[in-house]
This record gives C-alpha cells, structure tokens and sequence, in this order.
C-alpha cells in the first residue's frame, strides 16, 4: 500500500468519520447499521484511492459510498426499517444522485444532531463519553476502553446497552429546540471537558498525558464552534481547551518529570493557540452571566498573559474564581481560589483559605489539596509540617509522574 | 408514536403526614395536568398506599407464596401512573416533567408492546 494513500485514509478516518456517520445514521435510522455502512465505506477507500487516486473531497467520497451501501442493505431487506429499532426523528432526507460526489454539498451536516443523542441526559455519564468517542470520533471499542481503564468486554457492553438505551426510549436524533439547548448543549460541553481533562492529566498510566484523547477533544470543540458559532458556551469551552493545551510541551521535562505552572518555559507555551484562544474569550464574555468555562478560559488566559508566574495579576485570577464559585460552587475551584488567594496574597492567607476546606467531604482524598498546603507550609518555613503534607498527597497522587514529582518536593525540603 | 409509562414515585410517609390542603392542591395540579395534555393521555390513576399491596412470590419449588405487602420495601413507592403517547423521549420527558410529584419524583419507562414483542 502507498504510504500517501494510507495516510490520506487514516486522515479522513480521524477529521471525517463523525461527519459520515451522522450522514449515514439518517439512512439506516439504525445506528449499528450505519457504523457497518460507514466501515465499510472506508474500506473500499483503502481499495479504490490507490487505483482512481484520493477524491478532491474525501469526506464526500466517503459518505456517498456510506449511503449508497446503506440505500443497498435497505432495498435488500426492506423489513429492515421494521426488524430493526429505529433512530426517532431521522426521517430519511433525499442524498444525491449514487454516483454524484460533486453534488455532497447538499448533505446536511448531521453531527450537531449525533453529539446530541449521544450526549442525551437520560444516558449515563460514562456511556455519553464512551459513545461520542466510538461514533463522533470513530475509536475501536478497544481504544474507548484503553482511555478509561476498563476492559473491553465491559467498554463493549456498556455501548452496546447505551445504543440499546437510544432505540428502545426512542432518544431522537435531533438538535433539541432553543427552550431546551443552553441545558442540552451543557452536557455536550462536559463531555467534552471532561475527554479533554482526561488526555491532559490522565488519572493513571506511566505517562502525564493522553495527547490522542485531548487532540479529540478539541477537534470536537472546533466542530461544535463550527456548528454552533454564535454560541458563547461552545466559544468559552474552545478557549478554555485551547488555552490550556497551549502549554502542553512545557509540563514535563524530558525525562517524564512534572513541571508545574510556577516552573514552566513559558516562551514555549504554543503562541497559536494562545492567540486562538484570546481571540475567542471576548465572544465568550459577553454573554452575561459569563458560562463557567469562559471564566475558566479567562483565569486560563490572564496566565497566558504574564511572561513569568511572579509576574501573574493574582489579584485578577482571584476575582475570577471569586465570579466562577457563584455559578459553579464546586469544591475543587473553592480549591483554587484558595491557591490564588495565596499568591496574591501571601502563604498566610492561603493557608487559611485551604484550612476553610478542610472539612469539605469533596474533597477528602483529592492529593491537590494537601499538595497546596505543603507548598504555603513552605513558604512559611514549617519544614515538618510541609514534609507532613506532602507525604499525605504523594499517598493519595495516582498518577506515577505526580508522585514523582510530590517525592522530589521532600527531598528539596530536606536539602 | 411509542407509549410510555410515567411512574410517580413518592414517599409515603410525608403523604401520610400532608395536611387537607395539600392533599387538595395536589389533585387539583393533577386535574391541571390531564387537561392540559389530554391529547397525549392513554391512561393513569392514583394507587392505595403500598399497605394495601399484597404480593405473590413463585418459590424453587413452583409453589406459590402470597404475602401482605409491597414487592420490595423501599422509602419511595410507585403512588400512581399515567400511560402517555410521545414521538420519541424528549417529548415524552416534556410531558412527564410536568406530572405533579410532591414528596418524590416520576420515572419514565418505554413501553414494550407484546405486538412487537413478537415482530422481533
């Protein structure tokens, strides 16, 4: 196989699948058919590319051949729309003549309608990541399975009862009316936020991160900016994703070490995405009240501003957390309110805000906040009690290269 | 159109304790409710307290054991239903999001129909 038509497949696979999918889903009102459709599909691309060349557009190639094959497998078994359950509100739209490519202009982009029924609030949390990842992004069950630590046949079991979940309640495949999008399109946000926090620190593994899930991640935000342009939710969460993954080269050393933010070669930092990322906080803020991920984007960007982290406008990160704890009271950001508190400050004050939290049930095994206290202690010169602190989160730490990084903070300690 | 059932889960005891007036104001937000979505009501009814339940278990041995009861002793019990018809499940949670459910919450289940039970 020519390594330039592989490629060009693997290409299409990773920017295109979700788009064929979507296509094709509408056809067969069925989704594990259309999955076999659009497999296929591909398929015949690894045969056919080679002899007749990569198709200008790849991704309308793909979809025509998908929905032919899906048109064939219903005119083969017409009592498939009555054997099968059916995808509610995926009434079968007109494609283009079989043989028109050109003319896959006029296939309406469906995976708006996909992220949706995928995302759906009656579905569990984790079947609504694993289900976006194997049909948005188009990951083996395997791959899903491998990014949240479970096996297979447990990944495939779970997808397989969600899929059963959206035919049997009849989950509809459809954007859902204004009334009702801003609460929709949050959960579609969580998702993911949440595949791209797990590709930028993965919960465990030998590696920091999981760079394959975060890319997806923001592939997904990009397509649904794309699709949702005027939406100051999607461009906070884009922002947000964007600038933070701009300093993904600078958070462990060469050697695998961690390096935190304080610590960090920020002319390393990615300057393209910073500025992406800039560019998008203003569409972000203007809506009112600001979402929680445009003020994450915000604390994210006034970061993205200070050239060293002694130089960083704490005062104005505080402010910030101070706005994020009134529409998202959540224990982790009381967290780092408390950090920035502390760097605006002094470790006086941080302590005090950490010690506030320590009660808090939320949080009581999460390694971050006996980490940040062992960092004011520090400051403070209580050697003993900083050692103390930082023995309690390197006990709770999963992650081999936090634990790392948490062991070599006491031995500095001892020096 | 797909039917669905609309379980009404409630707790018992704060019924037991509710005063006349609330006992009224919630009929009177079930009556609201069955007017406003006729079109879609296929049925529905309150139940007697689960006290009133009696259930019947088929042991090992095929025999059968009859006993004073609800099936399985929980805070919360089914207290009515509606049987409603919707497109799909968003619509059928617009209407269900809408049942009255004071000291509990409803439970949205598709029903199976034996017709296509046996198409499948």
């Amino acid at each position: 196989m020519d390594p330039c038509i592989a490629a060009a497949v693997a290409e299409a696979h990773r920017r295109d699948w979700g788009f064929v999918l979507a296509a094709t889903a509408r056809i067969t009102r069925d989704l594990d058919a259309a999955e076999d459709c659009v497999q296929d599909a591909y398929a015949q691309a690894l045969a056919a590319w080679p002899v007749q060349g990569v198709p200008a557009r790849p991704a309308a190639w793909l979809t025509v051949v998908a929905r032919r094959k899906a048109m064939n497998l219903i005119r083969r078994n017409d009592t498939l729309s009555r054997k099968l359950p059916l995808l509610a509100g995926a009434a079968a739209a007109p494609g283009p003549a079989d043989d028109d490519y050109t003319a896959a202009d006029t296939i309406p982009d469906d995976r708006l309608r996909l992220i949706f029924t995928c995302c759906h609030p009656a579905l569990a949390a984790e079947a609504r990541v694993a289900l976006t990842l194997r049909l948005l992004c188009g990951l083996t069950t395997s791959e899903v399975a491998s990014a949240f630590l479970v096996s297979e046949p447990t990944m495939a079991a779970r997808i397989t009862r969600a899929k059963k979940k959206i035919a049997a309640t009849r989950i509809p495949y459809r954007v859902p009316p204004p009334s009702e999008l801003p609460d929709r399109l949050a959960a579609v946000l969580d998702v993911v936020h949440l595949l791209f926090t797990t590709g930028h620190t993965a919960p465990a593994g030998q590696s920091l991160q999981r760079r394959d899930l975060a890319e997806r991640a923001l592939d997904l935000a990009r397509m649904l900016r794309q699709l949702l342009p005027d939406d100051p939710a999607v461009a906070g969460l884009l922002a947000l994703i964007l600038l933070t993954d701009a300093r993904r080269h600078t958070r462990t050393a060469t050697d695998g070490q961690l390096i935190l933010l304080a610590d960090q070669d920020r002319t390393r930092w990615d300057r393209a995405e910073i500025d992406e990322g800039l560019a998008l906080i203003r569409a972000a803020l203007e809506h009112r009240p600001p979402t929680r991920y445009a003020l994450m984007a915000a604390i994210a960007a006034v970061h993205a501003a200070a050239p060293r982290w002694e130089a960083t406008d704490w005062q104005q990160i505080t402010d910030l957390y101070d706005a994020l704890i009134q529409i998202w009271p959540s224990p982790v950001v009381a967290l780092n309110r408390a950090i920035a508190i502390g760097e605006a400050r002094g470790p006086q004050a941080g302590l005090a805000a950490l010690d506030d939290l320590a009660t808090e049930p939320q949080l009581a095994g999460y390694h971050y906040l006996p980490a940040a206290r062992a960092e004011f202690l520090r400051r403070l010169h209580r050697t003993g009690d900083a050692r103390l602190a930082y023995q309690e989160a390197r006990l709770l730490a999963d992650n081999p290269v936090e634990q790392d990084f948490l062991t070599r903070r006491i031995s500095e300690l001892d020096a | 159109m797909a039917e669905y059932m609309v379980f009404i889960w409630d707790d018992e005891a704060a019924w037991a304790k509710a005063d006349a007036g609330t006992i009224a104001a919630n009929q009177a937000e079930h009556e609201e409710f069955i007017a406003r979505n006729a079109a879609a009501l296929r049925g529905g009814n309150r139940l007697h307290p689960s006290g009133m339940s009696t259930s019947i278990r088929r042991g090992a041995d095929g025999g059968v054991a009859i006993s004073d009861g609800a099936f399985a002793e929980t805070k919360e019990v089914i207290g009515g239903y509606y049987l409603i018809d919707a497109a799909d499940l968003d619509e059928a949670l617009r209407i269900a999001v809408q049942v009255p459910a004071w000291f509990g919450g409803v439970e949205v289940r598709p029903v199976w129909t034996v017709g296509s039970l046996a198409a499948q």
